[in-house]
């Protein structure tokens, strides 16, 4: 009997490590970050003291001006999570047409970049469309151009470098829901009469949005709060979310809008993902 | 059954072969976009001349100065004493949580579950501001008025947020495999006579293994390459080997960066190695 009662605080306890650790170094934190939004902020970086309560950061948020950089983020974040999509679904496709053992082959390929460094694959990028990189060298000895483009430092290269960094992340969901998909049902849709474009926006795709959806959060979360690719193939005149909240830790040493835009980039992330889980589990429900 | 086929509407055959080669060359050029780029990286890191573009000749140069790069070794050496530490610690403490989740009921479990899924959503540079401020604005003051000392940010700082977003990764895949588990074989052993502990190490472990060695690795993976959370949480004096590529590549293309980014690919496949290996023997 009294192993009974044992059992019923083991798994409170065995969890209690790790539930003090989130809550110490994760939801402390971020309550932190709550507070210093609003608290007026101190000249050298952290906040005035006595702490004086003010609103003015979250005013400040809805200038257009940062209204604007917002908007950019997000339109960047779409354009980026359209083209992941748009050729990562065929992509999928492809993937689960094939042999197994060109298949497994290809999921490796398409696996191997999740193991790479960010950073190292940014550079790659940065490489190919530097002044003085591969695409200029090319161009300028076929005596296409007379002088090496600017193909750095602007929205192109960082949608480029963003689409490049998370086409592997969109794949691999489609695949998983393509590869469950019966492929019969394209065929049982043909046999009744319907032309192949029409079996496949009746039949297949909406059997298999929900591997989209996932790509699409997978996409589009890191994305819009991107900050290594914007920064490198930016330069400093692109400028998303990620950067602006780094400036305001950095050179701008206003702590306190740095916390009210990451509590925005925050909340619009986590509603966007709950809305997803919401709308899934109602899917899955028995009609 | 097959019968069927005869008597279905024939669709045009050119339509589906169109179909398959324009699935087919889609992949190939996206392939091509994936790995053109690392390979034009890893081929002029054995450049002879300070180009990227341009081949002049083999030449180790690059790879010979790497190895003489003091801040590159410390970065390095690090990078590798993180990983290690925050691993271990986000191992033992997410498979705990993990069994502990998945074979208990308890008050408050589905709030907790909920709130190891939160770290792997919100944006990275959040989590690294929101330590940043705690670990200024709380954590130090309060050491600084209990021991007058004031610490500051370094590699301890470092591993305890490393342990934080790794916590929820390690549970997440050790969970998995909690969900097939078999657990009559427990039932089994008990019935033989052997105790809970007994029970737990000849079997449970054993069998649960791969997944915890999965986890372990993915912290591992993310330990290393972090770059977000650790800039915040890094103050000046220490620097990962992310923090240190992340300085050099912002300066501009050389084949020292080149190099260096192919030792790290090799290692990366390494890991892939292994962590297909483990996979096989599941």
């Amino acid at each position: 009997m009294s192993g009974k009662a044992e059992h019923r605080s083991r798994g409170p306890l065995m969890v209690v490590p790790a539930a003090l650790w989130l809550l110490l170094f994760f939801t402390l934190p971020l309550l932190i970050v709550v507070a210093i939004s609003f608290v007026e902020r101190g000249r050298a970086g952290g906040v005035k003291l006595p702490l004086v309560f003010t609103l003015a950061y979250y005013q400040r948020l809805v200038d257009p001006l940062y209204l604007g950089i917002f908007w950019s983020s997000v339109r960047i974040a779409l354009i980026v999570t359209g083209a992941c999509v748009f050729v990562g679904y065929p992509m999928a496709l492809f993937i689960s047409r094939v042999a197994p053992r060109g298949r497994n082959a290809m999921l490796l390929l398409v696996m191997i970049p999740f193991w790479t460094n960010f950073l190292v694959r940014t550079y790659a990028i940065k490489l190919l469309l530097s002044t003085e990189g591969v695409v200029n060298n090319l161009l300028l000895g076929a005596g296409l151009v007379e002088a090496p483009l600017d193909l750095l430092f602007n929205n192109f290269a960082v949608v480029l470098g963003l689409v490049y960094g998370y086409l592997p992340f969109a794949v691999l969901p489609m695949y998983a829901s393509i590869e469950k998909f019966d492929m019969t049902l394209v065929e049982a849709a043909a046999d009744l009469g319907a032309n192949l474009r029409r079996a496949f926006l009746r039949v297949m795709l909406p059997l298999t949005a929900p591997g989209i959806v996932a790509s699409v959060i997978l996409v589009f979360v890191p994305v819009v709060g991107a900050f290594i690719t914007p920064d490198i193939l930016g330069g400093g005149k692109v400028e998303m979310i990620g950067t602006l909240i780094n400036r305001q830790f950095g050179v701008a040493r206003n702590w306190p809008f740095g916390s009210a835009m990451s509590l925005a980039l925050m909340v619009m992330v986590v509603v966007g993902v709950a809305y997803y889980f919401r709308t899934s589990a109602e899917k899955e429900r028995p009609l | 059954m097959r019968a069927g086929h005869a008597t279905r509407p024939q669709r045009d055959p050119i339509v589906l072969r169109l179909g398959k080669t324009v699935l087919g060359t889609n992949a190939l050029l996206a392939f091509a976009f994936l790995y053109v780029p690392i390979l034009v990286l890893i081929v002029f890191s054995f450049n002879e001349s300070r180009s990227v573009a341009r081949w002049s000749g083999f030449s180790l140069e690059w790879y010979q100065k790497l190895f003489g790069n003091e801040a590159l070794l410390r970065a390095a050496r690090n990078s590798l004493l993180i990983a290690f530490v925050s691993t271990l610690a986000s191992t033992a403490m997410g498979t705990l949580t993990a069994l502990g989740i998945d074979r208990y009921r308890f008050r408050l479990r589905n709030s907790f579950d909920a709130l190891l899924y939160l770290p792997i959503v919100i944006p990275e540079i959040v989590m690294g501001i929101s330590l940043l401020l705690f670990f200024n604005l709380a954590l130090f003051p309060l050491l600084q008025a209990l021991i007058q000392v004031r610490p500051t940010l370094g590699v301890p700082t470092i591993i305890i947020a490393h342990i934080a977003f790794n916590i929820p990764f390690v549970y997440v895949v050790v969970r998995a495999r909690l969900v097939g588990f078999d657990r009559t074989l427990e039932q089994a052993a008990q019935d033989l006579g052997a105790n809970e502990w007994r029970t737990f190490w000849r079997i449970t472990f054993p069998l649960l293994l791969p997944g915890i060695l999965g986890g372990a690795l993915l912290a591992f993976t993310l330990s290393l390459d972090d770059f977000l959370v650790t800039v915040f949480t890094a103050g000046t004096a220490s620097p990962t080997m992310p923090l240190y590529i992340y300085s050099l590549v912002r300066r501009g293309v050389t084949p020292e960066i080149n190099a260096l980014s192919t030792v790290l690919l090799a290692a990366s496949m390494g890991l892939v190695g292994l962590s297909l290996t483990l996979q096989r023997r599941r």
